[in-house]
């Protein structure tokens, strides 16, 4: 599915790197442990997480991820903004909780691309 | 092109903004020689562990990268607290780190077991009170 539909499903708002929305994503990852994501993911280009930090950016950098969505209505600051655009990852923000936005996007044809 | 390309990096303790900047250079650097995808992220998250640990563990300190056109060796220097029991460190799930920097979403532990699994050679020297280096080997595909 399209970002944009990730969105949409989730009734979230996309916060930066709008003309990337269009891009196809087909597998995700959930977690709020920066270090799990690192040992497991593979090619997800999605990361589902309640953390909210810079080093979120940064891990979704080295994971080459395209889109990071923020559960619980977290608001990545102005400081991560900035590091997302310009690494052109899409940021998002839904005021679901991690349990039902990854149930949401699985339901929807999303994979988790791992066991 | 040259034989090796050696580049430097001084990494700040406790700088949870910075941190991973120098690993994201190497990354960078990595994918504009052409190295495989696989292998530029093989790279980038054990140093990445690496860089972490160096910021939240030993007050910051050196990052190196000596790159080849076959392989990518990191050098990870401080000056830090050290580390006392090298092979307890390496158990997933060890660890020593603060709430707060749990709080960061790292501090799980899996850092040095990640490193031993991403990098080809992964050697870890440390003395307690002088500090710690870290090798990182990767050979490219
Ligand atoms: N550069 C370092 N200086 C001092 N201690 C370190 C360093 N790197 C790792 N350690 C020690 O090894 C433990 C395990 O490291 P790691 O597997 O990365 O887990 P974590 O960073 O999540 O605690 C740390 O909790 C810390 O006690
Ligand atoms: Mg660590």
């Amino acid at each position: 599915m399209k970002i944009s539909e990730a969105a949409k499903i989730l009734e979230g708002t996309i916060l930066c790197c709008e003309e990337f929305q269009d891009k196809e994503v087909t597998a995700a990852c959930g977690s709020d442990m920066m270090s799990d994501v690192l040992a497991y993911a593979k090619d997800q280009a999605v990361l589902i997480t309640g953390l909210c930090n810079p080093q979120v950016i940064r891990t979704a950098v080295m994971m080459d991820m395209l889109c990071i969505i923020f559960v619980r209505g977290k608001k990545p600051t102005d400081e991560m903004i900035e590091l997302a655009k310009e690494r052109g990852i899409v940021l998002v923000s839904t005021p679901r909780r991690m349990f039902s936005a990854c149930g949401k996007l699985y339901s929807a044809g999303l994979v988790s691309g791992g066991y | 092109m040259q034989d090796c390309v050696h580049l430097e990096y001084r990494v700040d303790g406790q700088n949870f903004v910075s941190a991973g900047s120098a690993t994201e250079s190497v990354k960078t650097f990595l994918k504009g020689m052409g190295v495989n995808p696989q292998d530029v992220r093989r790279v980038a998250i054990a140093m990445y562990e690496g860089e972490i640990n160096m910021v939240i563990h030993a007050n910051g300190g050196y990052a190196y990268a000596d790159i080849y056109v076959d392989k990518c060796i990191i050098t990870l220097v401080d000056t830090g607290k050290g580390i006392k029991d090298i092979d307890l460190a390496l158990q997933p799930g060890y660890s020593t780190a603060s709430d707060e920097v749990r709080a960061l979403g790292f501090g799980a532990g899996m850092g040095l077991p990640n490193m031993k699994k991403y990098a080809d050679e992964c050697i870890i020297e440390s003395e307690v009170g002088k500090g710690t280096k870290v090798t990182l080997v990767t050979r490219f595909d």
